[in-house]
């Protein structure tokens, strides 16, 4: 929300704070400021002086500074062509010192060229020489200094203004022609000189989504006195029950409806200091009583819609009392609003009514037939409040007013007579609404988040006192006001207990009414708590606990959070439980990344044919999939159902980056449930692929890592889990491993892993190189299930033997075998046997192989002599030879 | 014959000063130390001498042995270290070549951050609880007080999954870890439901959000939360520990300031502001020129979370607060593009 600080102070006094100091005490009470735009009070020194590396700077700040001896209000006596160039005019201008020729090509001045002395001067902006604004015909905002220079013959060294060269709107049409009580010769900054606030208002501060809502907390952060609107109406006429009368329906969706009769309106602009205001604050001037309501909607926070009373009862067959009526649509009930789009509504949705028909979408926006209309305007329909739209991060839709001309309406006379309604709506209600029809605005903004019924009465006064003000028109004495749902506004007890218990500070009884009385709440005092009741402009204050917790907050934010002191704990621990699933987990990608791998963390949400690569590689057999009803971009429209295609995604990516690659991922895969959430399972998944060690200058062509490689791997964090025994298998079906070349680990029995070469197939459908790739993907739960094996081997005191074998035996023969025969045989003195070579030959005849043996004879209580050494070998090679055929090598 | 004998060693010295290598050397050792070296030759004429003269020759001829030995090997230690300096001089590398590289593993940056994240809570307290990453609405949203069509939800875009026949109760991506804060509240109250223990647990994991995936915007990203529940627990406890916490993070100089916010789950919440580590204070494009950043939201458990956690309001307080590591990592290592987390690039991983 745009806050003018000069709006601000129609409701309190700010003398002696800086528009810093305020938009600081705001921001740390939960009204977060965003950025400070000037638009003619002087910048922070900080800010001017860029050079000043001392300075603070607190909020993000942009606009411009009025000089106030440079700029000054101007009077125009006379508008006098040019006399070499027909879109300049030259003014006879006083700027309350002296008279002035001021050259300007505004289409604003045009109509006054040529007519001698005005009968009514005009008041401008006027920039002496050498004043700082920004540059109108630039693009965006760029400042720059006016000089003396020729314009087409004539000397031209000062200028009246435009809003964009004064920072006020970005508009450079025509110049500022300011109101007529504007006194010249005074400091333009003086007179008019602002600054915005852009505030960030949040779901439970919707009552200060107005000025005087700001203006109000301002008042119980400072202490100050708030000024309270007072609204005095002159009427005339006939009162407003006799034109009109209004049903509601649905209480619980409509729980008050306010109208106001104003009669006999001038369509004209509005003066010009609230035309400044509303630009300011984000909304465009239409005509005074559009801008009267939308004036009281941004003073007030609520919001309000004007309809033609002749169009009404037109309507009505030119019958006097209108029958006004809320009620829900009925479904496909339809509306032209006033953006010229015809709308087809349901049930849920809220409507406004007369005799004949849907009137507007409630609270939301006005029907095109009934909407204030100025004849004199013919390209642009008059915009009704409820439809100018905001910018807000959250929407961004914004009607073009060129978009919207020459539409529906008809009508030949401007409107003189306006029934002016204020109402509330349930916001929920109005949320859903203005999502569904896609219509964000200023007023579904307020009333989406809650805006007190009481505010409907008081926002129809404001809107009838400025329209008369501003329109010449009389307002009808009395209201229709149709208040069938009064909200009882809750009552809280709040004990000082109460406050040291959940704030943690002394505050008595008095003091916590004090805090709570500047906030406007009703404060009953006994002996022990404060008895609350929430003022008639709050919707976020509960009952009970909850209200309770409301209120406390409250006294937190306007004590100041910043003065609530910073203590440690006294409470007693809680249980110490760890988390072993956590720390096991973590302890593993220590192991992990130990052992050379780089973790990587993948998208949960992936595509089926992304998929699709590794769990059916050449076919569409798709498992099922948890599937996001609302994905943002078909690529992240599943959960994951394999851990191993997002490192194969990762290492694709990363293929010709580096020449050896080893990335690892844990998280969980998600296995589907029908219309329940997915079963998490944690997983781990590496790749390894590329050079067995990096190239450098004098080392080249190393060997492509393989099947061995990823496997001495798993053996390494095997072991540093402690697990035992392991053993390694074929495995049946291999999936996206090649079947030749994959195996499945099993600890005691217990299948966890299964690794190897990455099938062709899916190998191919990945943008890899000729590397071969190694995959393994573990289950975590099952691998976390084993237990770890704790103790140690003794370190040997005698020197062991050492000796090498070769063995020829059959080459289906699997290594693993023949290691545990060798143990077996050496029965317990063979303490280590290391597989150093493996041939194949003609040598040692076809089918056959050669295995050699590094071993290690080792006994733990003496040395052995070679005698026992050849004893031991000859026991393995009888061994091996009963078992396996194996025959020792010579 | 002594004139002899001094003239023997004049001689053997002058020719040692010659001798520039081992290969000389050893010509010279047998030249003048050998058998048939003069010095020798005389030792075995010393026969021939009278008993009288006898040992005092022997004396002085021992002594030029003696004094020709010592020189020797002086000069063999000369040469030794001549040539040592010499290969020393000729073995010079090239140290700029490049060295060779082995494989380095590393955790994921977001891994890492966790991780002192997690063990500075540790330190004080806070025990690891995770809870799954797909929840339900009721989970995710009614029981930490986001109603259904509540304006505070429009905070929180989520992905649903399809799921049919649910209601008002839909699957979805969860927003936050905050729905940990419930499972844990109704896990620990279980232990002893008339008096649950206190709670001290920090919530990290991964989250989801209905993004276009840019570079300021992503569709997941971690959180780690942080519950204390208990029976005198306090906003001054919660602004102790977390200006503590700020310390231990990013130093004991930085400076934190707490603000009014709004979260649905808590009240009063509050934003923990950090002093701009990047420019001090002054105003940078990394603190939007404000001097602060934004670490984390925090609040008081508003009561009906905590009622919906099995702990009675009235009897137990408690505060939470959430922060995000990438955001963290984002801000102290001036990262711009937040799709570089989950991109998996290596240029990018091992950097970290
Ligand atoms: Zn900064």
């Amino acid at each position: 929300m745009k806050l003018p600080i000069g709006w601000l102070k129609d409701f309190i006094k700010i003398d002696g704070l800086s528009v810093e100091d305020i938009a600081r005490m705001l921001t740390l009470a939960g009204l977060e400021v965003e950025e400070i735009i000037y638009a003619g009070l002087p910048l922070p020194k900080s800010k001017v002086a860029a050079t000043d590396s001392e300075s603070k700077h607190e909020f993000k700040t942009s606009g411009i500074g009025w000089d106030k001896d440079k700029i000054v209000v101007g009077e125009i006596y006379s508008v006098d062509p040019h006399p070499n160039a027909d879109r300049l005019v030259l003014c006879d201008l006083f700027d309350g010192i002296q008279q002035h020729v001021v050259l300007t090509g505004a289409p604003n001045l045009f109509e006054y060229k040529g007519r001698g002395k005005l009968a009514k001067s005009i008041k401008v902006a006027y920039a002496r020489e050498a004043a700082t604004l920004y540059d109108g015909h630039a693009q965006g905002r760029q400042l720059m200094t006016l000089r003396r220079t020729k314009i087409r013959g004539v000397e031209s060294y000062s200028m009246a203004c435009s809003e964009k060269e004064l920072g006020i709107s970005d508009e450079h049409e025509g110049i500022i022609l300011l109101d007529a009580d504007a006194p010249v010769g005074t400091p333009l900054a003086d007179y008019m000189g602002d600054a915005v606030l852009d505030i960030a208002i949040l779901p439970n501060m919707a009552r200060c989504a107005s000025v005087l809502g700001v203006a109000r907390e301002l008042a119980a952060l400072t202490g100050r006195k708030l000024i309270q609107p007072r609204i005095q109406l002159k009427t005339s006429g006939s009162p407003v029950k006799e034109s009109v009368t209004i049903k509601v329906n649905e209480p619980e969706l409509n729980p008050r409806f306010v109208l106001g009769f104003i009669r006999d309106v001038e369509i004209k602009p509005s003066p010009y200091q609230v035309q400044r205001r509303l630009k300011l604050a984000g909304m465009r001037p239409i005509n005074c009583i559009v801008d009267a309501s939308n004036y009281a909607m941004l003073e007030l926070g609520q919001p309000l819609h004007a309809f033609d009373y002749d169009v009404l009862t037109d309507r009505a067959g030119r019958s006097v009392q209108i029958k006004i009526s809320t009620r829900r649509a009925r479904a496909g009930e339809q509306l032209t609003t006033l953006d010229g789009v015809s709308r087809k509504f349901n049930e849920s949705h809220v409507l406004v009514c007369d005799s004949k028909g849907p009137l507007s979408i409630a609270g939301i926006m006005g029907g095109a037939v009934s909407e204030v209309y100025d004849a004199s305007n013919k390209n642009l329909d008059v915009v009704n409040p409820e439809d100018t739209q905001m910018h807000t991060e959250d929407n961004q839709q914004v009607i073009d007013p060129k978009s919207r001309q020459g539409k529906a309406s008809q009508r030949i006379r401007s409107t003189s007579n306006v029934l002016l309604e204020g109402a509330a709506w349930n916001f929920i209600n109005i949320r859903r609404t203005a999502k569904e029809h896609n219509l964000p605005s200023e007023a579904s903004f307020r009333f989406s988040r809650g805006v007190h019924p009481a505010m409907a009465e008081v926002g129809v006064r404001r809107g009838l006192q400025l329209m008369a003000e501003w329109s010449g028109g009389k307002v009808a004495p009395g209201l229709v006001d149709e208040y069938p749902l009064k909200p009882k506004n809750p009552t809280v007890q709040v004990s000082p207990t109460d406050v040291k218990r959940l704030l943690g500070i002394d505050l008595k009884v008095g003091e916590i009414a004090r805090l709570l009385s500047r906030l406007e709440f009703k404060c009953v005092l006994t002996k022990s708590a404060v008895r609350v009741t929430a003022p008639d402009h709050r919707m976020d204050i509960g009952e009970g606990l909850v209200g309770l917790a409301d209120v406390l907050e409250e006294v937190a934010r306007v004590y100041g959070y910043d003065r609530i002191p910073e203590t440690r704990m006294a409470d007693k621990l809680p249980p110490q439980i760890g988390n072993p699933i956590f720390e096991w987990e973590e302890h593993l990608r220590d192991i992990l990344v130990a052992v050379g791998f780089q973790e990587v963390v993948g998208y949960r949400l992936t595509s089926i044919e992304r998929e699709r690569r590794v769990l059916s590689p050449g076919s569409r057999q798709d498992p099922d999939y948890a599937v996001i009803a609302n994905p943002t971009t078909p690529e992240r429209s599943v959960l994951r159902r394999s851990l191993t295609a997002s490192v194969l995604e990762a290492l694709e990516k990363n293929i010709n980056f580096r020449e050896t690659i080893s990335l690892f991922e844990i998280g969980p895969i998600f296995e589907p449930v029908k219309n329940k959430p997915p079963v998490e399972r944690s997983m781990l998944a590496m790749v390894l692929s590329g050079r067995r060690e990096h190239t450098s200058w004098d080392v080249k062509d190393l060997p492509w890592l393989d099947f061995f490689d990823l496997k001495g791997r798993i053996e390494l964090i095997l072991s540093a889990l402690r697990f035992t025994p392991i053993s390694y298998a074929d495995i049946d079906t291999a999936g996206f491993l090649h079947p030749g070349k994959s195996a499945e680990v099993k600890v005691g029995g217990k299948t966890v892993a299964v690794f190897g070469e990455v099938h062709p197939l899916v190998k191919a459908a990945y943008d890899l190189s000729e590397a071969p790739v190694m995959a393994a993907e573990f289950d975590l739960q099952a691998l976390r299930s084993i237990p770890s094996v704790y103790g140690i081997e003794p370190v040997p005191d005698f020197p062991a033997i050492y000796e090498d074998i070769a063995l020829i035996l059959d080459e289906s023969i699997p290594a693993s075998t023949v290691e545990s025969l060798i143990l077996e045989g050496g029965g317990g003195s063979v303490t280590h046997a290391r597989l150093f070579d493996v041939y194949q030959g003609e040598q040692i005849g076809l089918g056959k192989k050669s295995l050699a043996y590094s071993l290690t004879y080792q006994a733990a209580d003496r040395t052995l002599t070679d005698a026992e050494a050849a004893d031991i070998r000859n026991a393995i090679v009888k061994k091996l030879e009963q078992a396996v055929g194996a025959r020792l090598r010579s | 014959m002594l004139d002899k004998l001094s003239e023997i060693e004049k001689t053997a010295l002058e020719s040692l000063a010659h001798v520039r290598d081992e290969t000389s050397l050893e010509s010279w050792r047998v030249a003048h130390l050998g058998r048939s070296s003069p010095l020798m030759t005389w030792f075995s004429d010393l026969g021939d001498l009278s008993k009288d003269e006898r040992p005092s020759a022997g004396q002085a001829a021992n002594r030029v042995k003696s004094s020709l030995e010592s020189a020797m090997q002086q000069r063999q230690i000369e040469i030794k270290s001549a040539v040592l300096a010499r290969s020393l001089e000729e073995e010079k590398l090239d140290v700029t070549l490049p060295g060779r590289s082995i494989q380095r593993g590393r955790l994921h940056p977001s891994t890492q951050q966790l991780r002192r994240v997690l063990s500075i809570l540790a330190d004080m307290g806070f025990q690891v609880y995770l809870s799954p990453e797909v929840e339900t609405d009721e989970m995710n949203f009614q029981l930490l007080n986001f109603p259904p069509h509540h304006p505070a939800r429009e905070m929180q875009d989520s992905l649903y999954l399809e799921a049919a026949g649910r209601g008002e109760n839909p699957i979805l991506l969860r927003t936050h870890t905050s729905p940990g804060q419930i499972r844990a509240m109704r896990e620990f109250a279980a232990t002893n439901p008339t008096q649950p223990p206190p709670i001290r647990i920090a919530l990290p994991g991964m989250c989801f959000r209905h993004e276009q995936i840019t570079a300021r915007t992503e569709i997941q990203f971690n959180q780690v939360e942080g519950l204390v529940v208990g029976e005198h627990i306090t906003f001054a406890d919660l602004k102790g520990t977390l200006t503590d916490f700020a310390h231990r993070m990013f130093g004991q100089q930085a400076r934190t300031r707490f603000r009014a916010s709004y979260f649905p789950f808590t009240e009063p919440s509050a934003e923990m502001d950090m002093e701009c580590f990047v420019c001090g204070g002054k105003g940078c494009p990394v603190c939007k020129q404000s001097g602060w950043l934004e670490i984390l939201g925090c609040g008081m458990v508003h009561p009906l979370v905590l009622q919906n956690g099995g702990y009675d309001p009235r009897r137990y307080t408690g505060y939470a607060w959430g922060m995000g590591p990438e955001r963290q990592l984002m801000l102290r290592y001036k990262i711009e593009d937040i799709r570089y987390f989950w991109g998996n690039d290596v240029r990018f991983l091992e950097q970290f």
